[in-house]
Parts: C-alpha cells; structure tokens; sequence
C-alpha cells in the first residue's frame, strides 16, 4: 500500500511537472491517465520495493551527492590523461569481489563503476564484477572497493 | 549582461570544451574498451555542463525541472549503455589492447581472438 501510494504521488508529479497545465479538465484528464498507469503496473506485479526504493530515497540522495563528486574527480584525471602528450594508460580487466548482496545493490554499484570515466564494468557474476580499468589509477579505486563501502547498506534491507 | 548570464556561458563553454576532449580521446586512445572510457566524459560531465548552463537560462521555471530530469535519466541510461556495449564486445570475444602487447610490437586493434 505504501509504495502504491508513492507511485501515485510520483506519477501525479511527474505528469504535472512535464505539463504544466492548470486547466480543471486537463488536470482531471492527467488524474485518469496517473489512475490507470498505476492500474497498470499493478496488474504488472512491479510496484515493490525494488522499483520504489522509498525506505532509502534521503540516503540514495546522499549517495548521489558523493557519486557525483567522484565523476568530477575521475573526469579531470581523464582529461588530463587524453591531453597528454603520452597517454598514461595501461588497461588491464581486474575481478573483484563486492560486498553488495542485494541485486539492487550489484546494480547500484556495477551502475557507480560505469559512470566514473576510466572504469566500465563488464560483468556481474554472483558476487564478483568485472571491471575493465583504464589505468593503475583508476584500477586501484576499483579494487580499494570505496563504492563498494558507500552504497547504501540498508539498500539490503526489505521494506 | 548580468552574472547568471557569464555564468551560464562559462558552463556551455565548459560543456562544448569537454565534447571536443572526449572526441580527442576516442580519436587517441588504442581500442575499442579504451575508447569507451572517453566517451564516458561526453555520458556524464559534459553533459552536466550543458544542462547546468542550460537550467540557469530558464531560472526557475518548470523548464529547469525538466532539464534536471534529463540529466537524471541520462545519468541512469548512459552507464546501462555503456554495459551493454562492453559485454557486447566481451561475447564477440575482442581481445582488450595491453600495453604489454603494443611493447611486444603486436598492434591487435579490432582483433579477434
């Protein structure tokens, strides 16, 4: 019940934010379409708590705040690498082991990997991920494991 | 000319400067997995410019909240894409580029294994 009403909530939002409208029939018109898409998605059996992680939406945004953080850093050790007159790169594929136990959590993390340029993850297999490094440097974060620790622990947790 | 607007022309430039950058390396860089690394700059920061330049021409208006989650959902895409080409080229077996083999002399860009 909890997530359904957050669907709701989100979906009346996102309607009103991407319309803008503020005509009484329109707006009934976007509560019949938000009403129906929740229909829909609950015959579809998805409204969990895996597609609205709601008990960990203040630490996610924390968590967001640090990743962005660290794409800065990684994209400026990028572009000082492709501006080098010799690029310092050595590409190696390193397997790590992670700490996530949640499939959400292998996600959140894989997802983390991939966004910071120097390091595209390649696979998740059980609790190793592969991860194609660009340099000693970006390989060392990986297997330091720094994401690892800062995706939400309670990301395991079932609601 | 006021500061929002210096502001926002810094960001665009900033944004464009970093597009060039991640076309250089693409350019530069040995192999299809290294390539990816630099197109990375393109997926995530330079895109940020953009719409960060782009949100405070439109101040604070509904306008903004869209661009912001433009950049949300690149931000979820992007990395989804990115895998799937790097696990598309992982199954096509292509052998990743070493620097232990380029200083053996083997150039082994796009090959097969």
């Amino acid at each position: 019940m909890k997530h359904m009403t957050g669907l709701l909530f989100f979906l009346a939002l996102l309607w009103w934010v991407l319309s803008g409208y503020t005509k009484p029939l329109l707006i009934s018109l976007g509560i019949v379409s938000v009403l129906f898409v929740a229909f829909v998605a609950h015959r579809m059996d998805v409204v969990d708590e895996e597609s609205h992680p709601l008990h960990l939406s203040l630490k996610l945004i924390r968590y967001w705040l640090y990743l962005l953080g660290q794409i800065v850093i990684s994209n400026v050790k990028m572009v000082l690498i492709i501006l080098s007159p010799r690029p310092d790169i050595n590409p190696r594929i390193i397997t790590v082991r992670t700490a996530q136990r949640s499939e959400l959590g292998k996600v959140v993390l894989g997802n983390s990997v991939t966004l910071t340029p120097g390091t595209v993850t390649l696979q998740v297999e059980g609790d190793m991920i592969e991860v194609h490094a660009l340099n000693d440097d970006s390989a060392k974060d990986v297997e330091q494991g720094t994401f690892d620790q800062r995706v939400p622990a309670s990301i395991e947790e079932k609601s | 000319m006021d500061i929002l607007q210096i502001l926002s022309a810094v960001l665009l430039g900033l944004g464009a400067i970093l597009g060039v950058v991640g076309a250089i390396g693409i350019l530069r860089f040995p192999d299809f997995y290294t390539r990816m690394h630099a197109s990375g700059i393109t997926d995530t920061l330079c895109t940020g410019f953009f719409i960060g330049g782009l949100m405070l021409q439109f101040g604070m208006t509904l306008a903004s909240v869209k661009l912001l989650l433009i950049f949300m959902f690149m931000l979820f895409t992007c990395p989804t894409a990115t895998h799937a080409l790097a696990k598309a080229a992982r199954h096509g077996k292509l052998k990743p580029w070493t620097r232990a083999d380029a200083d053996a002399g083997l150039s082994n860009e796009g090959r097969v294994s």
